[in-house]
């Protein structure tokens, strides 16, 4: 799992800032789970660890742990591409409650 | 060595003697010979580079931008609808500071369909933040693509070349290829400081509030303030190895001059014809030619015109419902200075109707028999 230390980084001056957006960390700074209307959830009795969802998944938020795959849910965004790929179809998106 | 070129091939011995490493295009009358050149010269391994086909002129750019993210050379090529089309990606690889170079031959746009040569089209991108180089000759094409990366690479900003449809593109020149030896001494390897590799993860152009955005443009802008005292300094560097002088602007006969043509171009060099034929019946005529126009070269166009009596911009162009956009430049670059000459607007060859020595002769006659320059744009040649 990715580490999730990364803080704001706020230039005060043109002089100290780069010439270009590189930042470094800012996607971990941002927690873009916070959009999700719609959570995947993985049946491990179905699935086939075959990795389709973590390729799949733009974001990057599934991580394989000891070959099982692992939605996280701090930056999910709940698009629902792997419950689309999974071939044996064992994601399943589920309304989020608040 | 001495070569027979078109200048769509002038841009393709360009590119490959800066040594591209990344090539996206898209084909594009009458741009396509320079792109044909180069995917001949990446499969028959005279060039070292990745040739990237892609399915329109927006995906080359945006390949462009992640070969020069990651920290390759890049180069491609366009014109006209293909430009526009690509017109986002212009401003992302500007405001992300991807220091490609590209050649876009200047072709009129649609409607009506032409493929004959006016500005309007590169000068459409005018505040995308690139760097704008208008050539007249094979030769400086060739030069300048070599000039351009080593520009861009140092301000971290993109430049465009750009040459006339059919008047420069598909017309043979003799040009001297440098030696590439001499060419890797001028131009040394693209090595950005910051790149995109796994072994330093970073996320590029991501999103920006306002505590930032305004700083970033702020940091464009003084970056692209010192390019012009760069573009000299480069120019000057390649004349020491190459015995050819690339600068912001090609002053002809203008020390003494007291009526100068404004031009950008190959039209230029029919109008020095016209100074020529001028000054042996006793009239002191010039040509400015007006090579770079982003960064505009305000303190050069000055120094020029403040010693002339008259200034005459023909445009090959027209920013509708102004004027002339060479003209607004020029304008701009002598308001309020003291002791500057008037300046007419001429709008002439939209559409590839040529910039003959006739049309040169009628701006010349109008400018001439006026004391103050009281129309804004003046038609040559149009059939009212």
């Amino acid at each position: 799992m990715r580490e999730k230390k990364a803080k704001k980084i706020v230039f005060n001056s043109a002089e100290e800032m780069p010439i270009m957006i590189a930042s470094v960390g800012s996607q971990t700074h941002n927690l873009t789970g916070a959009w999700r209307n719609i959570r995947p959830e993985v049946d491990r009795t179905k699935c086939l660890q075959c990795g389709i969802c973590w390729k799949f998944c733009p974001e990057p938020s599934i991580d394989i742990v000891d070959e099982w795959p692992v939605v996280d849910y701090d930056y999910c965004k709940g698009c629902g591409i792997c419950a689309e790929e999974c071939p044996a179809k064992c994601i399943v998106m589920v309304e989020e409650r608040k | 060595m001495k070569k027979v070129m078109m200048g769509n091939h002038a841009l393709s011995y360009g590119a490959k003697l800066a040594r591209s490493q990344v090539i996206a295009a898209y084909p594009i009358t009458p741009q396509t010979q320079v792109v044909e050149l180069l995917s001949e010269m990446c499969s028959d391994g005279t060039l070292d580079a990745k040739f990237i086909n892609v399915e329109s002129e927006h995906s080359a750019m945006a390949a462009c931008i992640g070969a020069s993210v990651a920290g390759a050379r890049a180069f491609t090529a366009t014109s006209s609808q293909g430009l526009a089309l690509m017109h986002e990606m212009l401003h992302w690889a500007a405001g992300g500071r991807h220091p490609i170079v590209m050649g876009n031959i200047n072709r009129s746009m649609a409607p009506g369909w032409s493929i004959w040569t006016d500005q309007n089209d590169s000068l459409s991108e005018r505040d995308t933040g690139w760097m704008q180089y208008y050539c007249a000759s094979n030769q400086e094409v060739l030069d300048t693509v070599i000039q351009a990366f080593k520009v861009s690479e140092r301000l971290m900003i993109p430049g465009m070349v750009i040459l006339d449809a059919f008047a420069l593109s598909h017309t043979y020149e003799v040009v001297d290829v440098p030696d590439q030896a001499l060419v890797d001494k001028y131009l040394p390897p693209f090595k950005p400081e910051i790149r995109l590799t796994p072994s330093d993860p970073r996320a590029f152009g991501g999103l920006t509030g306002s505590e930032h955005y305004f700083e970033l443009r702020y940091k464009l802008q003084k970056y692209m303030e010192k390019a012009p005292a760069l573009i000299e300094e480069t120019g000057r560097e390649f004349e020491k190895i190459f015995g050819r002088n690339l600068g912001l602007v090609d002053a002809y006969r203008c020390d003494d001059a007291d009526f100068v043509f404004v031009t950008s171009g190959t039209a230029g060099f029919t109008a020095r014809v016209v100074v020529d034929e001028f000054r042996k019946s006793g009239l002191k005529a010039g040509n400015l030619r007006i090579k770079v126009f982003r960064p505009f070269p305000f303190a050069k166009v000055r120094e020029v015109l403040k010693k002339v009596k008259k200034a005459a911009v023909v445009d090959r162009n027209c920013s509708y419902g102004a004027h002339g956009i060479f003209y607004q430049e020029v304008k701009s670059a002598l308001y309020g200075e003291a002791g500057m000459p008037p300046v007419f607007g001429y709008i002439a060859g939209l559409g590839g109707r040529d910039i003959t020595t006739d049309s040169f002769k009628e701006v010349a006659a109008h400018a001439l028999a006026k004391d103050k320059a009281d129309e804004e744009i003046v038609w040559i040649g149009v059939k009212k």
